[in-house]
């Protein structure tokens, strides 16, 4: 349904979208995950026409929209700070895109109510926005950005905001809500734990660039690059170099290489490290220090490597732990 | 003092004399400045409304004149208001939407006729746009135009627009940029398209700000006296004109003091609802991103260029015209028939030495620079003399004394020539004195004092204090490490305050001053009143050394309030 093209964008003289191309199809909740600063933001103000590429097409249902303004171009979106206008109650926010659209009094007074049950908040109508809670502003913002029925929906990190527990709660619904609906709908965050919980389609935007696209299981799995593998707290990184068709010799000792793609003598790589009891090799580690985690211990030790114990070792130790290793671009 | 610094012994320390200080001393803070004000304030004004229900005012031809001047005062004001939101809007937008270069020097510009004398607005629009100005010199207009009411009328409305323009700037200005421009994208997403956005938006989040720009704005054009005075050509009267003529052209007290009482209750009811439309504009949340861009198309270059320009103008050649003016000869002087010579020259300067016989004066006109000086100094002691008890009472209020406050506040309310009318009045016989001039100045300047030093003191955090003297400080200490620092910085501000109304300040002292004691306003009015070029230069020469004299204040308050914030 809506395709990216190209779309290249600076911002002040410096480079910030470096070709980004992707789709969205029917149904489908992808979430663009990156730094702060990454360009995520910019992008959705592209695609809603709030702003405009230097270069590249923004299409949907195969009609390039470079030409719509924004409010033809029925695209919801949700802020991170809700955008909920002040001087409106809670009804009148909920109405106002029915109210551009001409829609009759009676039909914006069941669709507003229909929409305050969809994210629970029925009886709310009469209330002044600044009486409301974060999550209920979120709550709010929702309704309205739902309530014209849009053909897509737009997320810029909805619930940065919020604090935790709140967070879980809404993204569960929020889930459930993009399920019922069927809107496709882009979900901007930097936050990894909120894209693998809500996302069909995982996007992830470095240097300007979509480095990884995948389902949250195929990127989970491979990150396919070192950036990956940090931004989304895969495990532990390690560079090395390249000694034999197999083998690579690193910081913790030679491990084995398994790599899709062949490998130099010689040539740098980075290596991901993911702890597992059914790991070829085996690694010893110094124990740097020893954090107390819920029902496990968290073990630092040298050139920041992280593992997970059961039984907390002493600092100093040296401790033997199996991983698997996997070669990142 | 000692007062003071007794509040600043920490608690466990003399417990028993602090609250002995707070009982009996706290209404000493209040003695001096509520007698001040009883005598010099309360009892004038009682005065005017005893004459102003004096049977003896209400009369039908009274009545049609209030009416006359009440609907004029109204339609200038208006008028006026209309006329510098048409300017204030755009440089609004200007200010808060785009970045271009010299943008803050540009917007300090626009401010700088705000904190001038009204004498200097006046003779600056003389100097350039008058008839006798650099304007009709370089593009001759006909002396019927030149001479005709409608031509004042114009001068009049352009000086109140040069005056104002500023406060549509701030106002509306700082709302713009507080706006979340997050909201425009909602709207826009939601389906409105500019012109729903603009109504249903951002028109209803700025009305409050427009709503206060406004009252403000036709405030001070309700109020103006000097401007249509001095630019007006006795041709207009509004009420603040009608009340001055009653008093001093065609007496008539008891219609003087009507008038007195019927520009009052407007005057009040004027602050009070700018009072409450201002607090519904501050309560919005501030922002958190800059709104403000370099301008990208061409319609925006286009217009930030042509407002750029406009405003420079606007702003800049009234100020410029006049010291150029000041020592440029254009027109002969009186009784100088031939051999004109035009240029440039030092006489009017010179002139203000020098005591001439059937000049205006009794007095060298210089004279009146060392007067306007003395009564600035005497109004500065005085003020921060009362001044200052009273902001130690204010900046922590008992019940009582924050109903004392507004009371304070009250002299802010009526208008100079009231004043006047009052001291006359009240002190017919004994106003040979010259004291009465700079006690007036001090009445204006009293409410702006210690609205400076209020808030400096109530910002010294107890903590502070109590830090200071569990480092092992005296109280003596306390006082020269903690609280004088902070206060020298805003008793410096608060006496550059007083002293720059003092020096500019001309409807109370038009009615009050005596011949022999001119102050630089008055002596500015009184040549530009007079026919000739030798009195027109000199009025341009001391409009601008006042000019010159105010801009260095305002620059030391600038200074003084920046290095403030900056620390805390």
């Amino acid at each position: 349904m809506l395709e990216l093209r190209n779309i290249v964008k600076s911002y002040e003289n410096k480079p910030l979208l470096q070709g980004v191309s992707f789709s969205v199809s029917k149904g489908e909740t992808v979430c663009l995950l990156g730094a702060s600063g990454s360009g995520k933001s910019t992008l959705l103000r592209i695609i809603a026409g709030l702003e405009f590429p230097e270069s590249g097409h923004v299409l949907f249902n195969k009609i390039d929209l470079a030409q719509t303004p924004p409010h033809i171009r029925d695209f919801g979106l949700v802020f991170q700070d809700y955008g909920l206008f002040p001087h409106l109650n809670i009804f009148d926010n909920i109405a106002f895109g029915l109210r551009m659209r001409k829609v009759s009094l009676v039909k914006i007074n069941s669709r507003v109510t229909e929409m305050l049950e969809l994210v629970n908040m029925q009886g709310f109508e009469k209330r002044k926005v600044t009486d409301l809670s974060g999550g209920e502003q979120q709550r709010v913002a929702l309704a309205r950005a739902l309530a014209p029925q849009p053909r897509l929906l737009m997320f810029d990190e909805p619930l940065g905001a919020l604090d935790r527990t709140l967070k879980e709660d809404l993204l569960h619904e929020l889930r459930s809500i993009l399920h019922k609906t069927k809107i496709p709908a882009i979900y901007v965050t930097h936050d990894q734990d909120e894209a693998f919980t809500i996302a069909d389609r995982i996007l992830l935007l470095h240097n300007g660039e979509i480095i990884r696209d995948g389902t949250p299981d195929e990127v989970w799995k491979n990150p396919d690059s070192v950036y990956a593998a940090r931004m989304l707290g895969l495990g532990n990184v390690i560079d090395g170099v390249v000694i034999s068709a197999n083998k690579a010799k690193t910081e913790v000792g030679i491990l084995s290489l398994n790599c899709k793609h062949r490998h130099a003598k010689g040539e740098p790589v980075s290596l991901l490290l993911k702890q597992s009891d059914d790991g070829i090799d085996e690694i010893k580690l110094k124990v740097e220090d020893v954090l107390f985690k819920r029902d496990q211990f968290e073990i630092k030790a040298r050139s920041g490597l992280v593992i997970h114990m059961k039984d907390a070792p002493k600092i100093g130790q040296i401790i033997r732990v199996r991983v698997k290793v996997e070669c990142l671009a | 003092m000692d007062i003071k610094k007794q509040d600043n012994i920490p608690n466990n320390v003399n417990t028993s004399l602090r609250v002995y200080l707070s009982t009996f001393s706290r209404p000493l803070l209040w003695l001096a400045p509520l007698i001040f004000l009883v005598l010099f304030f309360f009892l004038p004004l009682s005065k005017i409304l005893i004459l102003a229900f004096n049977t003896s005012a209400f009369t039908s031809k009274n009545f049609q004149l209030i009416l006359s001047t009440l609907s004029f005062t109204f339609y200038q004001a208006a008028l006026s208001t209309i006329l510098t939101f048409i300017l204030g809007i755009p440089s609004a937008i200007l200010f808060s939407r785009f970045n271009f270069r010299g943008k803050s020097l540009l917007r300090a510009l626009t401010a700088v006729p705000f904190m001038l004398p009204t004498v200097v607005v006046a003779a600056a629009f003389n100097s350039f746009l008058g008839s006798r100005g650099l304007f009709s010199f370089l593009f001759p207009l006909s002396s019927e135009f030149t001479t005709s009411k409608t031509f004042y009328f114009l001068l009049i409305l352009t000086a109140h627009i040069f005056y104002n323009t500023t406060i549509v700037i701030r106002i509306v200005g700082n709302a713009l940029s507080r706006l979340d421009p997050k909201l425009e994208g909602a709207a826009r997403s939601l389906g409105a398209d500019t012109f729903h956005v603009w109504k249903n938006i951002t028109l209803p989040l700025l009305r409050p700000s427009l709503l206060a720009a406004a009252l403000l704005v036709f405030m001070f054009d309700f109020t103006s006296f000097g401007v249509i005075l001095l630019l007006g050509g006795s041709n207009f009267s509004t009420l603040e004109v009608e009340i001055y003529l009653r008093v001093l052209k065609l007496p008539n007290l008891p219609l003087a003091a009507l008038l007195s009482i019927i520009q009052l209750i407007f005057t009040l009811i004027f602050s009070i609802l700018y009072t409450r439309t201002i607090n519904q504009v501050t309560t919005q949340n501030a922002p958190r991103f800059s709104t403000s861009r370099p301008p990208k198309t061409l319609r925006e270059r286009a217009f930030v260029f042509t407002f750029y320009l406009l405003l420079i103008t606007f702003f800049l050649l009234p100020l410029a015209s006049l010291p150029f003016r000041s020592i440029t000869r254009f027109e002969a002087d009186r009784g100088q028939r031939d051999d004109v010579q035009y240029g440039l020259t030092t006489d009017y300067y010179q002139e203000l030495f020098i005591n001439r016989r059937g000049s205006l004066f009794y007095v060298p006109p210089v004279q009146a620079a060392i007067n306007s000086i003395s009564y600035a100094g005497i109004t500065v002691l005085l003020s921060l003399l009362l001044g200052y008890p009273a902001a130690v009472a204010l900046s922590k209020p008992t019940r009582l004394e924050k109903f004392l406050d507004p009371l304070i506040m009250l002299p802010l309310g009526s208008s100079a020539v009231m004043l006047g009318l009052g001291f006359i009045l009240s002190f017919g016989r004994s106003l040979a004195s010259p004291w009465f001039v700079p006690i007036a100045h001090t009445l204006v300047a009293l409410p702006f004092v210690i609205r400076t030093l209020q808030p400096a003191l109530a910002s010294i955090p107890e903590r502070l204090r109590q830090a200071a003297s569990t480092l092992g400080a005296s109280p003596f200490r306390v006082w020269q490490t903690v609280d004088f620092p902070i206060l020298s910085r805003a008793t410096l501000s608060a006496a550059t305050f007083a002293f720059t109304v003092s020096l500019g300040e001309f409807g109370a002292t038009l009615l009050l001053t005596r011949p022999e004691y001119p102050t630089i306003p008055i002596a500015i009015q009184r040549f530009l009143s007079q026919p000739g070029g030798l009195n027109y230069g000199q009025a341009m020469a001391m409009a601008t050394l006042l000019m010159l004299l105010t801009t260095f204040a305002i620059l030391v308050i600038e200074k003084l309030r920046l290095s403030d914030s900056g620390e805390f």
